[in-house]
C-alpha cells in the first residue's frame, strides 16, 4: 500500500488532520504576525504610491492563493476522476469556497488600491478580467454541487467542471505578459529573478506563505467538516431504512 | 465510426427540420435582443455603429446558449441517450456529432444572419464581412461549449441557469478575440488577423476539449 493511499483512508486522514490541525493554525498566526509587522510597520513606503503600497501584501498573496486553490481544486478532481477516490471529491468541494474568499479579496483589495492610483475602481483588461472570470468558474463550481442531489454524481460532474475551467489559471498567470494592460507584469515569480526590491519581497513573500498555510489550516478544517456531514448523511439515510 | 457519426448527424438534422421551430425561434430571440438595444441605449446613430460589433456577439452568445439548453434532453428523457451509450460507437464521437447538429442548426445560421441584423445598429459596412467570418468561426466554439454545458445539466430540473453561469465564463475569450478581429479595422493597430487566428486556436481547443468532457458528464448521468 502506497503513503497516498495510506492518508487517503477518510478514518486515518482525520486521526492525521487532527494532529496536524493546531500545528498549522500556530504556524499561520506566527507567519501573518511576521509577515504584517514587516509589510505594514517595517518595510518602507513607495516614493510614488506612498502608504497605499501596503495593499499589495494583502492583495498579491491573496491573488496567488486563488490560483493556487483553483490548481489544488482541479488536482483532486483529476484524482477523483481517475482513481475514483472520495476523499479527494471532499477535498476539491472543500477548497471551493476557500478559493473564492481569497479570489474575492484580491479583487476587492485591487479594486481599492486602483482608485488613488488608476484613478478608477475597476478597468476591463485582461488581468482583471481573468481573474473575474476565475471568480465566475469558482461560483459555478459551487453552483454544480448545490444543484445536483446524487453527491456521487455532483462529485463527477463538479470534477468535469473544475477541470475544463482550468483552462483560465495560466490565462490569468500570463495575461499580464500576452496582453498589453493595465496591471503591472509579473515582478517576482519570472525569468531571470524578481525585479522587486528586497524590503518589499521579504514581507510580500512571509505573506505569500502565510496565505498558504491559512488555506491549509482552513482546508483541513473544511474537509473535516465535508467528512463529518457525509457520515451524518448516511446515518440518516441508514436509519430511515434507504440504504442498508 | 464515421458512419454512426454521419446517422446522428442525418438523424438530428432531419428532427430539427422536421420539428421546426428551433432555428426561427433563435433567429427571432437575436432580432428581440437588436432591436431592445436601440431602445435601452437610445437611438443615438454614432453610439449604435460604435457598439454594434461587441453588442451582436452578445446577442450571438446568448441565442447560441438559450437554443443548446435541451440540446441532450429530449434523448436523455426519451432513453436514446441510453442506447447511444450502450452502442459500439464512442459517446464522444456522438458528442462530437450533437454538437456539429448544433452548430449547422442555430451557431451557422445566426452567424450569418448576425451581421446583416447589424444594419439595424448602423453596423459600418465595411465591417459585415470580417464580422460575419470571425462569427462562422467562433460560434464554432460556442456549439461545442455550449453542448458541454447542456451536457453537465441534463439531468437537472433547473439546468437553464446554471448552464449560463457554468458556460458565459468559458465565452468570454470568444467574445473579445471575436470583437478584436472586427473591431480592429476601426482602431490604428490592426490586429484583426492575429485575434483571427487566436480565435481558430480556441475553436480547436474546444473541439479537442468539448466531446470528451460532454462524454464523461452524460456518463455520470447514465449510471
Amino acid at each position: 500500500m502506497s503513503s497516498i493511499e495510506r492518508f487517503a483512508n477518510p478514518t486515518r486522514f482525520l486521526k492525521l488532520q487532527a494532529a496536524v490541525q493546531p500545528w498549522v493554525w500556530a504556524i499561520t498566526i506566527a507567519l501573518f504576525a511576521i509577515g504584517l509587522y514587516l509589510g505594514l510597520v517595517r518595510s518602507p513606503t513607495d516614493y510614488q504610491q506612498g502608504e497605499t503600497v501596503r495593499i499589495m501584501y494583502v492583495h498579491v498573496p491573496a491573488a496567488w492563493s486563488a490560483l493556487m486553490v483553483y490548481s489544488v481544486m482541479a488536482l483532486a478532481s483529476i484524482v477523483a476522476i481517475v482513481f475514483r477516490h472520495p476523499l479527494a471529491d471532499v477535498a476539491a468541494r472543500a477548497a471551493a469556497p476557500i478559493g473564492a474568499c481569497f479570489c474575492f479579496l484580491s479583487l476587492a483589495t485591487g479594486s481599492l488600491w486602483g482608485k488613488p492610483m488608476w484613478g478608477t475602481w475597476w478597468v476591463w483588461d485582461a488581468r482583471l478580467t481573468s481573474m473575474f472570470v476565475l471568480f465566475l468558474l469558482y461560483l459555478g463550481y459551487m453552483a454544480v454541487w448545490q444543484a445536483i442531489d446524487d453527491p456521487r454524481r455532483a462529485a463527477r460532474v463538479a470534477a468535469i467542471v473544475a477541470i475544463v475551467g482550468f483552462i483560465n489559471v495560466p490565462i490569468v498567470k500570463f495575461s499580464v505578459d500576452w496582453w498589453y494592460s493595465l496591471h503591472q507584469p509579473a515582478s517576482v515569480f519570472r525569468m531571470g529573478g524578481p525585479t522587486i526590491h528586497k524590503d518589499l519581497l521579504m514581507p510580500l513573500l512571509v505573506m505569500g506563505l502565510a496565505y498558504t498555510f491559512l488555506f491549509l489550516a482552513l482546508h483541513l478544517k473544511s474537509m473535516r467538516t465535508e467528512i463529518g456531514a457525509r457520515r451524518i448523511r448516511q446515518a440518516e439515510l441508514a436509519q430511515t431504512g434507504a440504504i442498508r | 465510426m464515421t458512419s454512426a457519426f454521419m446517422s446522428i448527424l442525418k438523424r438530428d438534422l432531419t428532427l430539427a427540420f422536421r420539428q421546426g421551430g428551433g432555428i426561427g425561434t433563435a433567429i427571432g430571440f437575436f432580432l428581440t435582443v437588436v432591436v431592445l438595444l436601440p431602445l435601452g441605449l437610445g437611438p443615438d446613430q454614432n453610439l449604435l455603429s460604435r457598439i454594434a460589433p461587441g453588442a451582436l456577439w452578445i446577442a450571438l452568445l446568448l441565442s447560441v446558449l438559450l437554443s443548446a439548453d435541451k440540446l441532450w434532453q429530449a434523448d436523455y428523457d426519451d432513453g436514446s441517450l441510453e442506447v447511444m451509450a450502450l452502442s459500439d460507437t464512442p459517446l464522444e464521437v456522438t458528442a462530437l456529432a450533437k454538437a456539429s447538429v448544433h452548430w449547422l442548426t442555430s451557431g451557422l445560421p445566426l452567424a450569418i444572419a448576425a451581421p446583416l441584423l447589424g444594419f439595424l445598429l448602423n453596423l459600418d459596412t465595411a465591417l459585415v464581412l470580417p464580422l460575419m467570418t470571425a462569427m462562422v468561426t467562433g460560434s464554432l466554439a460556442l456549439s461545442l461549449l455550449a453542448s458541454l454545458g447542456a451536457a453537465i445539466t441534463v439531468g437537472l430540473r433547473q439546468g437553464g441557469l446554471l448552464v449560463s453561469l457554468l458556460i458565459l465564463p468559458l465565452y468570454v475569450p470568444v467574445m473579445i478575440f471575436g470583437v478584436l478581429s472586427t473591431s480592429g479595422f476601426q482602431t490604428s493597430i490592426d490586429n484583426s488577423g492575429t485575434s483571427l487566428l487566436i480565435l481558430a486556436a480556441i475553436v480547436l481547443v474546444a473541439l479537442v476539449v468539448s466531446p470528451f468532457a460532454s462524454a464523461a458528464a452524460l456518463r455520470s448521468y447514465l449510471r
